[in-house]
């Protein structure tokens, strides 16, 4: 079952990018999407002509801010319905992470979530194939066949998932969760089927303009890539070669 | 009498004991909450016989291909059937009147959908901070159908109302 | 030479004190399961950033040792010592059992047990999880197989056949098992392809070291003769492994002390650690390798049954320090996410994380155990597997002569 399915992915994503290269070579640039993501009808499945990428510039990313993690809670119901469980033991999808150089003093402040990355050892390592990426690189975990072994925690690198230590009442409708599961970052996967950015990302003040910005690395003329190609962009432990969907500047 | 006969005759007492739970258990049958509209999505004996197949389906196509057709969503279900009653209380679901704990608590099979998923409807979910509920943002269709009160929301949010 | 007679055991006071006594254990285990099923996992000690504890801990013994159990019979079949023959049965059951009890433990600590059928029918087949569960289930019926072509005359033919699909299956079974963190590579503890070939070499000792345990109380509570020659053979054997044990965790230690992006983890573990370098040193290094070398080479005490039974349990113990360092430890020591920076955060990031293991986790590994031990104890009533004697002369015509 399974093998089909990755078969049938890894053709997937050969057509896709197939399709994307003809599109890039026979269509004049300017007609390409402009906004980031452009809600598709809901019959349509996510593609991989999308991929889908946040791009965090920490030079603009205040430490004393939390607005991405409270958006965070406030769109997919985590953060207050663990009462039982210890502070190690509460999910966090998203946290601030706070830098310094020990040679400089140089300090920074920056958000890490689940990297997306384009080759996720979650995925690779998960028994049942409940960890699982989208064709437009959203990487999630289906709950439905997630049986809580916890080996996808061992093996991501950035700490992004959690473990539900116990019973959940009172979940938001738009991000399930509950006892005996592994859970992430989904990249508000409901906001970005709708056209909508994630709740981080809408929610980020920023210095002097926003610290975040969401889009599709794979079109050219989004704001994403145009600033990536620009700047350029780091990942979080590249040496892994695991490409993530999540970028930084100024680290 | 031959064992062909037998064999040959096999069908017609099968038939039989198949009919007699529906014949003698027809009277004791779950009293479903009626849903809000005209008829559901499917023709009656179908969704009694596989909605189970259908929302597997769709939970398939929508969380790992991102297919968010609502026809056969459980968000659907419960907005459809998952109303107040007259005295304006919402059954949750660890009460039978929940529509879905009623047949399931009948039948003896165990529900694995709301371990995670909302019991209430999206419209009604407070935990969906978005929708901030004040008496002049009624931006939800269900809302206006069927009345409820801000506090009852509250109430419901916070696990009071059965 | 007179033919070993395999027979089973009896109905003594002493069987039922035995199937008492691991039966108690295991329900007070499947009360601690349903303690930590029902509240949830907020009532162990294991939490978002120690994933894995106590409970993965005696499972991976039991399961490593479960290979390693079997080495009698491998022995026996493979290499053709048939001084070890009429062990085979023992070591075939003992090592199902193991087997058996470790599998109960890992799987009883899901966060849904409840979906082992999912785990049963959805496989990932990149995962080497998703592998261990075919070759946990291959093996059993290999075992089954095996146990077979030894108790039944008509099918002792296909012996030497069942014995070597079992070794391989058994090596291939313990790389993956060490595998599972070999493969893991955004962790500074893990990601060593040692990982493999130390733990086929960890369970050639603990499994020697709990059949040892299980023939020597088997021989003494049945009043069965047991004589020295076997004992001396295996406790020899037993030292080699240890020692290969010892060599192994030095050399995995040392190459990653070669390279200084790995100085601390390193420092952590062999120094700084507190619990895991007490745990490392005193008790796999102390406890589980040079007083068991010692207590089995030393003329003084190696014709011990009393201290070759003591030295068999300090390496089962110092087997659970160095699974706890491995597998605690590993995850303790925080990720290195940003190479060179002081990093804090509110989900523990740049700290050593925090693990008490809760009294529930405990009581399901020791349950395990239990499990594993009960099942021994049944089948040897209901089999005729254990050998009637097991003195020199029985085991070994030409004892006399060797010895002389």
């Amino acid at each position: 079952m399974s093998i089909n399915n990755q078969a049938d992915q890894s053709r997937r994503k050969f057509l896709g990018n197939s399709a994307a290269v003809v599109a890039g070579v026979t269509i004049a640039p300017g007609i390409l999407l402009h906004t980031p993501a452009q809600a598709r009808s809901l019959d349509q499945a996510a593609s991989s002509k999308q991929r889908w990428g946040i791009l965090i510039d920490t030079n603009q990313c205040d430490s004393g801010c939390d607005k991405c993690v409270t958006a965070c809670q406030t769109e997919n119901g985590w953060g207050k319905n663990e009462t039982k469980s210890n502070s190690e033991q509460q999910a966090q999808w998203i946290r601030k992470v706070e830098l310094k150089d020990p040679n400089t003093g140089h300090q920074q402040s920056l958000p890490v979530m689940c990297q997306h990355c384009e080759n996720p050892p979650c995925v690779d390592v998960c028994p049942t194939g409940a960890s699982m990426k989208r064709d437009d690189g959203i990487v999630l975990v289906d709950k439905h066949i997630c049986i809580g072994c916890r080996y996808c925690m061992m093996a991501c690198p950035y700490k992004a998932r959690s473990f539900i230590h116990e019973e959940l009442k009172g979940q938001a409708t738009v991000a399930p969760r509950g006892k005996g599961t592994v859970e992430s970052c989904t990249m508000c996967v409901q906001r970005v089927d709708a056209g909508g950015s994630p709740a981080c990302v809408e929610a980020c003040p920023g210095k002097n303009g926003k610290a975040m910005v969401f889009g599709d690395l794979n079109d050219a003329n989004s704001e994403i890539a145009k600033r990536l190609k620009q700047y350029g962009g780091k990942q979080i432990r590249a040496d892994l070669g695991l490409n993530p969907s999540v970028r930084y500047q100024g680290i | 009498m031959s064992i062909r006969r037998v064999v040959a005759g096999l069908p017609l007492i099968m038939a039989g004991l198949l009919a007699l739970p529906l014949s003698t258990h027809a009277g004791d049958a779950p009293q479903v909450a009626k849903g809000k509209g005209d008829a559901c999505v499917e023709p009656t004996d179908v969704i009694r016989k596989n909605h189970m197949d259908l929302l597997k389906h769709q939970r398939d196509d929508t969380l790992r291909r991102g297919i968010r057709t609502k026809k056969h969503s459980l968000n659907e279900c419960l907005e459809c059937h998952v109303q107040p009653d007259e005295s304006g209380k919402v059954a949750r679901i660890d009460s039978p009147k929940h529509f879905c704990s009623t047949c399931h608590t009948y039948a003896a099979v165990k529900l694995d959908c709301f371990e995670c998923h909302s019991d209430l409807p999206k419209s009604m979910n407070k935990s969906a901070y978005k929708h901030k509920l004040t008496p002049d943002n009624k931006h939800h269709a269900s809302m206006q159908s069927a009345p409820v009160s801000r506090q009852m929301l509250d109430a419901i949010a916070n696990g009071e109302a059965k | 030479m007179k033919k070993p007679i395999l027979r089973e055991v009896n109905e003594s006071m002493g069987f039922y004190a035995l199937l008492g006594v691991f039966g108690a254990l295991i329900l007070v285990a499947l009360g601690a399961v349903y303690f930590m099923e029902h509240n949830g996992h907020h009532v162990t000690g294991m939490n978002n950033q120690i994933v894995w504890g106590m409970p993965h801990v005696f499972a991976l013994f039991l399961i490593v040792a479960a290979s390693g159990a079997l080495n009698v019979a491998s022995i026996a079949s493979v290499f053709g010592r048939y001084q070890y023959k009429p062990l085979a049965p023992l070591s075939t059951v003992l090592a199902a059992a193991l087997l058996l009890g470790g599998l109960m433990v890992l799987v009883l600590d899901l966060g849904r047990p409840d979906r082992l059928i999912v785990a049963m029918t959805y496989y990932n087949f990149k995962s080497i999880f998703a592998w261990n569960i075919i070759l946990y289930n291959g093996f059993l019926a290999i075992l089954v197989v095996y146990l077979w072509t030894q108790l039944d005359p008509t099918m002792v033919k296909y012996g030497k056949i069942a014995g070597f699909a079992a070794f391989i299956w058994r090596l291939v079974l313990t790389t993956g098992t060490g595998s599972i963190f070999g493969f893991l590579v955004a962790r500074q503890g893990y990601d060593a392809a040692i990982m493999a070939p130390m733990f086929i070499i960890m369970s050639f000792a603990f499994g020697l070291a709990v059949f040892m345990l299980v023939m020597f109380a088997a021989y003494k509570w049945t009043n069965r003769p047991l004589g020295d020659g076997i004992v001396r053979r295996l406790k020899n054997l037993l030292g080699v492994f240890v020692g290969a044990v010892l060599y192994f965790s030095l050399v995995f230690h040392l190459t990653n002390l070669y390279a200084t992006e790995h100085h601390g983890v390193e420092a952590f573990i062999l120094r700084d650690g507190g619990i895991f370098t007490n745990l490392y040193w005193w008790g796999h290094f102390v406890i589980g390798g040079l007083l068991p070398l010692f207590l089995l080479y030393c003329r003084k005490t190696r014709d011990s049954r009393t201290l070759i039974g003591l030295a068999s349990l300090l390496i089962i113990l110092g087997g659970i320090a160095q699974l706890y360092v491995i597998i605690v430890g590993g995850q303790a020591y925080p990720l290195d996410m940003f190479p060179g920076m002081e990093v804090s955060s509110s989900f523990a990031d740049g700290v050593v994380n925090n693990y008490s293991p809760s009294l529930a986790e405990t009581l399901l590994g020791l349950g395990g155990f239990a499990v594993a031990m009960l099942l021994v104890t049944v089948v040897a009533r209901a089999l005729r597997m254990l050998p009637e004697s097991l003195a020199d002369d029985v085991v070994d015509p030409h004892h006399s002569k060797a010895d002389a």
